[in-house]
């Protein structure tokens, strides 16, 4: 009973703007060019979805037929993306972190350079990254990295810092040496900050691939809807930006897990 | 100084620990605090020694300085027959704040002082094993640290230091955060595993009870600078009974002693408030 309850309460606003929208794009109030209707986002959606072609035994296997919708292409493009640049950038901010927190000279050497390029935001490396490495997959792949680096690379920092010297203590005295302090101690008591880096920039590294495909590449969630704007199919639009929340969603939902489970250890985590 | 302790046979009548004019001093700026000072001390080996003092006498310093974690200024000291010059696992600590790493489960951090000496794994759970049952831990092996209570944590802490089998324990005010019941349950537990394992044990408290119920001395700091004000045998066969008249002359005689430096103490607390 409370849960229907629940249910019904947290679905009343979406369903009464999804009506109130039916209901405004059905009267004509606007044309169907600046505001489609959810009933044709939601087909065009469908189709963008489902393959192009009907199914021919003779054409190959049926799974592959399944998946060759125009939107799981896009949507596999732009992940990959994410995961490539990420996968650069945070790679080169954990270990850059790791030194910098725990040795004040990395630190010193390297903070002043890195607060001048921090507020200078990916976006407008867009320029230079197509100069320096044309068009396609590279700048892409360039702009995300930049774009998960600072946060990955900043909350790294501030959880070396933060560990608790009696950590290092106690571990010293079972016998410690500096590559164990490094690895056994620091490491796992920054987590719970490293993992707010990596969840921040992933986050940014998701906008960042939806502004790189609208510049530089011919497939992708961000080139598809800006294609899609070029034809005035605003309904395409509307579901490629659907697409692109969908997707944004899946990821937290992983990564919230993942962080629960990595940090099942922690104070105030609930699984 | 230092070569001569150095040449001491280790395994002859020389003390666990020895000091010899151990003075540190702490500058935070112009501003020097003298916290140790002209410390002579010797702990015998297998004896249970208690630091006792207000804070700010220096008991913590003096255990930390023969943990290794704080080198002295001046003065000699060594540990097991060696100077002191780093921190090692023959010097075990317990902390009050338990330390265990939080990340680790109960088995994990028990065991990972014999996963640094390179134990093998069978070894490993076999000590493991037996130090969880003889801590009444064996149910909280999987468990993490913040799941458990301040009593169990504090076992957990000693069994991870129990696992390396070092000769010496150093423990700062380990029941410090504890209630009265679980302390002397911990006490007692304490006194249980010297007495079966024959380790030297300093231990840093506060409790005036508290160390006449444990230890076979109990050395009474001055405040600031630390010094050693007077070193208490005490005879009291164990169990002692904290009930009984001797107990409580004892206490008396403590007692008088530490509130000497705690009225110092005083004083130059309301001296820095009036600053």
């Amino acid at each position: 009973m409370g849960k229907a309850a629940g249910l019904l309460r947290s679905l009343l606003v979406p369903v009464t703007l999804l009506l109130l929208w039916e209901g405004v794009a059905r009267a004509g109030w606007v044309t169907p060019l600046i505001l489609p209707s959810p009933t044709r986002v939601a087909l065009r959606w469908w189709a963008y979805l489902t393959p192009a072609e009907p199914y021919h035994p003779a054409a190959g296997a049926w799974l592959a037929w399944a998946v060759s919708g125009e939107l799981l292409h896009d949507a596999l493009t732009s992940l990959t993306r994410i995961a490539v640049g990420f996968g650069i950038g945070a790679g080169l901010a954990l270990p850059l972190g790791l030194v910098m927190g725990a040795r004040p000279i990395a630190y010193q050497l390297f903070n002043p350079l890195l607060q001048l390029l921090r507020p200078i935001p990916p976006i407008a490396y867009i320029p230079l990254a197509i100069l320096w490495f044309g068009l396609g997959n590279p700048p892409a792949y360039f702009l995300i990295s930049l774009g998960a680096f600072f946060p990955v690379l900043m909350n790294t920092i501030a959880g070396v810092r933060a560990v608790d010297a009696i950590y290092l203590r106690a571990a010293r005295n079972l016998g410690a040496g500096e590559w164990t302090l490094f690895w056994r101690v620091m490491i796992p008591a920054a987590m719970p900050y490293i993992l707010t880096g990596v969840r921040v920039g992933i986050g940014v590294a998701f906008i960042v691939v939806i502004v790189a495909e609208m510049i530089a590449v011919n497939a992708g969630l961000g080139y598809r809807i800006l294609e899609a704007r070029e034809y005035f199919w605003s309904d395409k639009v509307i579901a490629g930006m659907i697409t692109i929340g969908l997707c944004g969603l899946g990821i937290d939902l992983v990564m919230s897990r993942l962080n629960g489970w990595l940090l099942r250890w922690h104070r105030g985590v609930e699984g | 100084m230092r070569a001569a302790a150095q040449a001491a046979p280790p395994d002859g009548p020389a003390p666990a620990i020895r000091a010899r004019g151990v003075r540190k001093v702490f500058s935070a700026g112009a501003r020097q605090v003298v916290a140790l000072d002209g410390i002579d001390l010797d702990v015998a080996a297998g004896e249970l020694v208690c630091l006792l003092g207000p804070s700010g006498c220096g008991k913590s310093t003096l255990l930390n300085a023969i943990a290794g974690f704080s080198l002295p200024t001046a003065g000699e000291l060594s540990a097991l027959g060696r100077p002191v010059t780093a921190p090692g696992p023959e010097r075990a600590m317990v902390f009050q704040e338990y330390a265990l790493f939080p990340w680790m489960t109960v088995e994990r951090n028990v065991a990972f002082g014999l996963e640094l000496a390179g134990a093998p794994p069978a070894r490993r759970r076999e000590v493991v094993d037996g130090l969880l049952a003889k801590l009444g831990l064996a149910e909280f092996r999987d468990r993490f640290p913040k799941d458990l209570s301040g009593g169990m944590r504090q076992r957990v802490a000693i069994a991870r230091v129990l696992a390396i089998d070092p000769p010496m324990l150093l423990m700062d005010e380990p029941f410090g955060a504890l209630d009265a019941l679980t302390r002397r349950t911990l006490q007692d537990e304490l006194l249980r595993l010297w007495g079966e394992t024959g380790k030297t044990i300093v231990f840093v408290t506060h409790g005036i009870e508290e160390s006449i119920y444990l230890a076979d001395r109990v050395v009474v700091m001055t405040y600031r600078p630390g010094t050693v004000k007077r070193v208490v045998p005490i005879g009291l066969p164990r169990p002692r009974d904290p009930a009984s008249p001797e107990f409580n002359a004892l206490k008396r005689e403590v007692s008088a002693l530490v509130m000497e430096e705690q009225a110092r103490h005083q004083a130059d607390e309301a001296h820095a408030t009036a600053d």
